[in-house]
Protein backbone atom coordinates (compact mmCIF):
# COMPACT_ATOMS: atom_id res chain seq x y z
CA UNK A 1 0.00 0.00 0.00
CA UNK A 2 0.99 3.85 -0.25
CA UNK A 3 0.78 6.06 2.53
CA UNK A 4 1.96 9.68 3.03
CA UNK A 5 4.09 10.04 6.16
CA UNK A 6 5.53 13.71 7.43
CA UNK A 7 4.63 14.87 3.50
CA UNK A 8 6.42 12.00 2.07
CA UNK A 9 4.85 8.75 -0.18
CA UNK A 10 5.96 5.69 1.18
CA UNK A 11 5.66 1.70 0.55
CA UNK A 12 4.24 -0.27 3.24
CA UNK A 13 3.32 -3.74 3.35
CA UNK A 14 -0.81 -4.09 4.08
CA UNK A 15 -2.11 -4.81 7.89
CA UNK A 16 0.75 -2.43 9.72
CA UNK A 17 -0.15 -1.14 13.01
CA UNK A 18 0.35 2.81 14.31
CA UNK A 19 3.27 1.48 16.74
CA UNK A 20 4.90 -0.43 13.68
CA UNK A 21 4.44 2.96 11.20
CA UNK A 22 6.24 4.40 14.40
CA UNK A 23 9.42 2.29 14.83
CA UNK A 24 10.02 1.55 10.96
CA UNK A 25 9.89 5.42 10.66
CA UNK A 26 12.50 5.44 13.11
CA UNK A 27 10.94 8.33 15.32
CA UNK A 28 13.30 9.97 18.18
CA UNK A 29 11.63 10.16 21.11
CA UNK A 30 8.38 8.72 20.14
CA UNK A 31 6.96 8.68 23.68
CA UNK A 32 6.56 12.24 23.35
CA UNK A 33 5.15 12.92 19.61
CA UNK A 34 1.42 12.84 18.72
CA UNK A 35 -0.12 11.47 15.53
CA UNK A 36 -2.04 12.00 13.09
CA UNK A 37 -4.44 10.46 10.71
CA UNK A 38 -5.97 11.63 8.16
CA UNK A 39 -6.24 15.54 10.24
CA UNK A 40 -7.73 13.39 13.14
CA UNK A 41 -5.47 13.35 16.09
CA UNK A 42 -4.96 9.47 17.45
CA UNK A 43 -5.23 9.21 20.94
CA UNK A 44 -1.93 7.47 22.19
CA UNK A 45 -4.17 4.45 24.31
CA UNK A 46 -5.70 3.48 20.75
CA UNK A 47 -2.14 3.47 19.07
CA UNK A 48 -1.59 -0.49 18.88
CA UNK A 49 -5.28 -0.53 17.63
CA UNK A 50 -4.89 1.63 14.81
CA UNK A 51 -4.38 0.33 11.85
CA UNK A 52 -2.71 2.34 8.48
CA UNK A 53 -4.94 2.03 5.49
CA UNK A 54 -3.64 2.25 1.70
CA UNK A 55 -3.80 6.39 1.27
CA UNK A 56 -3.34 7.36 4.98
CA UNK A 57 -1.84 10.45 4.83
CA UNK A 58 0.02 10.62 8.54
CA UNK A 59 1.69 12.74 10.28
CA UNK A 60 4.21 12.97 13.39
CA UNK A 61 3.94 16.54 15.59
CA UNK A 62 6.30 16.88 18.77
CA UNK A 63 5.40 17.95 22.12
CA UNK A 64 6.99 21.68 22.00
CA UNK A 65 7.55 23.13 25.32
CA UNK A 66 9.30 24.64 28.02
CA UNK A 67 10.37 26.91 30.73
CA UNK A 68 11.82 29.53 32.01
CA UNK A 69 13.48 27.62 35.10
CA UNK B 1 29.18 22.60 11.73
CA UNK B 2 27.94 26.58 11.47
CA UNK B 3 25.07 27.26 11.05
CA UNK B 4 23.12 29.92 10.14
CA UNK B 5 19.30 31.04 10.36
CA UNK B 6 18.32 33.60 7.89
CA UNK B 7 15.59 35.90 9.56
CA UNK B 8 13.63 38.60 7.49
CA UNK B 9 13.22 41.33 10.02
CA UNK B 10 9.45 42.06 9.47
CA UNK B 11 9.06 38.11 10.89
CA UNK B 12 11.36 39.35 14.01
CA UNK B 13 9.02 42.30 14.33
CA UNK B 14 6.13 39.88 14.49
CA UNK B 15 7.45 37.48 16.55
CA UNK B 16 8.59 40.78 19.29
CA UNK B 17 5.23 42.08 18.91
CA UNK B 18 3.10 38.59 19.53
CA UNK B 19 6.13 38.07 23.10
CA UNK B 20 5.00 41.48 24.38
CA UNK B 21 2.03 41.11 24.11
CA UNK B 22 1.74 37.62 25.70
CA UNK B 23 3.46 39.23 28.60
CA UNK B 24 3.88 38.50 31.79
CA UNK B 25 3.37 34.92 30.46
CA UNK B 26 5.74 32.96 28.26
CA UNK B 27 4.77 32.86 24.24
CA UNK B 28 5.62 31.14 21.51
CA UNK B 29 5.39 30.10 17.91
CA UNK B 30 7.03 27.84 14.85
CA UNK B 31 9.48 28.68 11.92
CA UNK B 32 8.71 27.35 8.51
CA UNK B 33 11.29 27.64 5.95
CA UNK B 34 14.13 25.70 4.08
CA UNK B 35 17.42 24.09 4.61
CA UNK B 36 19.92 24.02 2.04
CA UNK B 37 23.07 22.73 4.12
CA UNK B 38 23.88 24.83 6.98
CA UNK B 39 21.70 27.56 6.04
CA UNK B 40 18.31 27.93 7.23
CA UNK B 41 15.93 30.36 5.45
CA UNK B 42 12.65 31.19 7.41
CA UNK B 43 9.88 32.00 5.06
CA UNK B 44 7.61 31.98 7.71
CA UNK B 45 6.62 32.66 11.27
CA UNK B 46 3.32 31.02 12.92
CA UNK B 47 2.29 32.42 16.25
CA UNK B 48 0.95 30.15 18.55
CA UNK B 49 -0.85 30.22 21.71
CA UNK B 50 1.03 28.81 25.06
CA UNK B 51 -1.66 26.70 26.46
CA UNK B 52 0.07 26.83 29.70
CA UNK B 53 -0.69 30.52 30.02
CA UNK B 54 2.00 31.26 32.75
CA UNK B 55 5.02 33.70 33.03
CA UNK B 56 7.41 30.57 33.37
CA UNK B 57 6.26 27.41 31.08
CA UNK B 58 5.06 27.13 27.69
CA UNK B 59 3.34 24.59 25.62
CA UNK B 60 2.05 24.49 22.22
CA UNK B 61 -1.30 24.33 21.44
CA UNK B 62 -0.62 20.95 19.25
CA UNK B 63 -4.02 21.91 16.72
CA UNK B 64 -2.47 24.99 15.88
CA UNK B 65 0.74 22.91 15.61
CA UNK B 66 -0.65 20.61 13.20
CA UNK B 67 -2.28 23.80 11.46
CA UNK B 68 1.14 25.28 10.59
CA UNK B 69 2.53 21.94 9.47
CA UNK B 70 -0.67 21.39 6.76
CA UNK B 71 -0.01 25.43 6.07
CA UNK B 72 3.94 24.70 5.44
CA UNK B 73 3.63 21.26 3.88
CA UNK B 74 1.14 23.20 1.11
CA UNK B 75 3.99 26.01 0.72
CA UNK B 76 6.33 23.21 -0.05
CA UNK B 77 8.17 24.63 2.94
CA UNK B 78 9.03 22.43 6.19
CA UNK B 79 8.67 23.44 10.53
CA UNK B 80 12.92 24.33 11.02
CA UNK B 81 12.39 25.36 14.08
CA UNK B 82 10.35 27.13 17.00
CA UNK B 83 10.66 30.32 19.75
CA UNK B 84 9.63 31.20 22.96
CA UNK B 85 9.93 34.20 25.20
CA UNK B 86 11.80 34.25 28.68
CA UNK B 87 10.11 37.28 30.13
CA UNK B 88 11.94 37.71 33.14
CA UNK B 89 15.39 36.00 32.00
CA UNK B 90 17.83 35.29 29.48
CA UNK B 91 18.29 33.88 26.17
CA UNK B 92 19.58 30.46 27.07
CA UNK B 93 17.88 27.26 26.92
CA UNK B 94 16.84 26.38 30.99
CA UNK B 95 16.81 23.23 32.01
CA UNK B 96 13.65 22.28 31.21
CA UNK B 97 13.71 23.95 27.43
CA UNK B 98 16.68 20.88 26.88
CA UNK B 99 14.67 18.63 28.79
CA UNK B 100 11.91 19.20 26.32
CA UNK B 101 13.33 19.72 23.10
CA UNK B 102 12.51 16.91 21.38
CA UNK B 103 13.01 16.97 17.97
CA UNK B 104 17.33 17.32 17.65
CA UNK B 105 16.83 18.70 13.92
CA UNK B 106 15.01 22.63 14.61
CA UNK B 107 16.06 25.47 15.35
CA UNK B 108 15.21 26.47 19.47
CA UNK B 109 14.84 30.04 19.17
CA UNK B 110 14.93 32.39 22.73
CA UNK B 111 13.61 36.35 22.67
CA UNK B 112 14.37 37.53 26.08
CA UNK B 113 12.33 40.40 27.12
CA UNK B 114 14.46 40.30 30.85
CA UNK B 115 15.31 44.25 29.37
CA UNK B 116 12.06 45.98 28.22
CA UNK B 117 13.84 47.86 25.83
CA UNK B 118 16.76 45.49 24.90
CA UNK B 119 14.89 42.56 23.81
CA UNK B 120 17.74 39.28 22.74
CA UNK B 121 17.05 36.70 20.31
CA UNK B 122 19.30 34.17 20.17
CA UNK B 123 18.98 30.60 18.15
CA UNK B 124 20.23 27.18 19.66
CA UNK B 125 20.43 23.88 18.55
CA UNK B 126 19.70 21.12 20.94
CA UNK B 127 21.12 17.39 20.36
CA UNK B 128 19.65 14.07 21.66
CA UNK B 129 22.35 14.61 24.30
CA UNK B 130 21.08 18.09 25.07
CA UNK B 131 24.38 19.63 24.14
CA UNK B 132 23.45 22.78 23.27
CA UNK B 133 25.39 24.91 20.24
CA UNK B 134 24.51 28.89 19.81
CA UNK B 135 23.68 29.58 15.82
CA UNK B 136 24.16 32.59 14.08
CA UNK B 137 20.78 34.56 13.11
CA UNK B 138 21.03 37.09 9.71
CA UNK B 139 18.46 39.51 9.39
CA UNK B 140 17.53 39.73 5.83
Amino acid sequence: MTITVAGNKKEYEDGINLPTLIEKEQIDNAEYVTVTINDEFVEREKFPETIIKDGDVVEFLYFMGGGAR
Amino acid sequence: MSIVLKLKKSDYDKMLKHCKDGLPNESCGLLAGTVEGEVKTVTKIYLLTNIDASNEHFSMDPKEQFAALKDARANGVEIIGNFHSHPESPSRPSEEDKRLAYDPSIEYLILSLQEADNPVLKAFGIDKDKNVTIHEIQYI
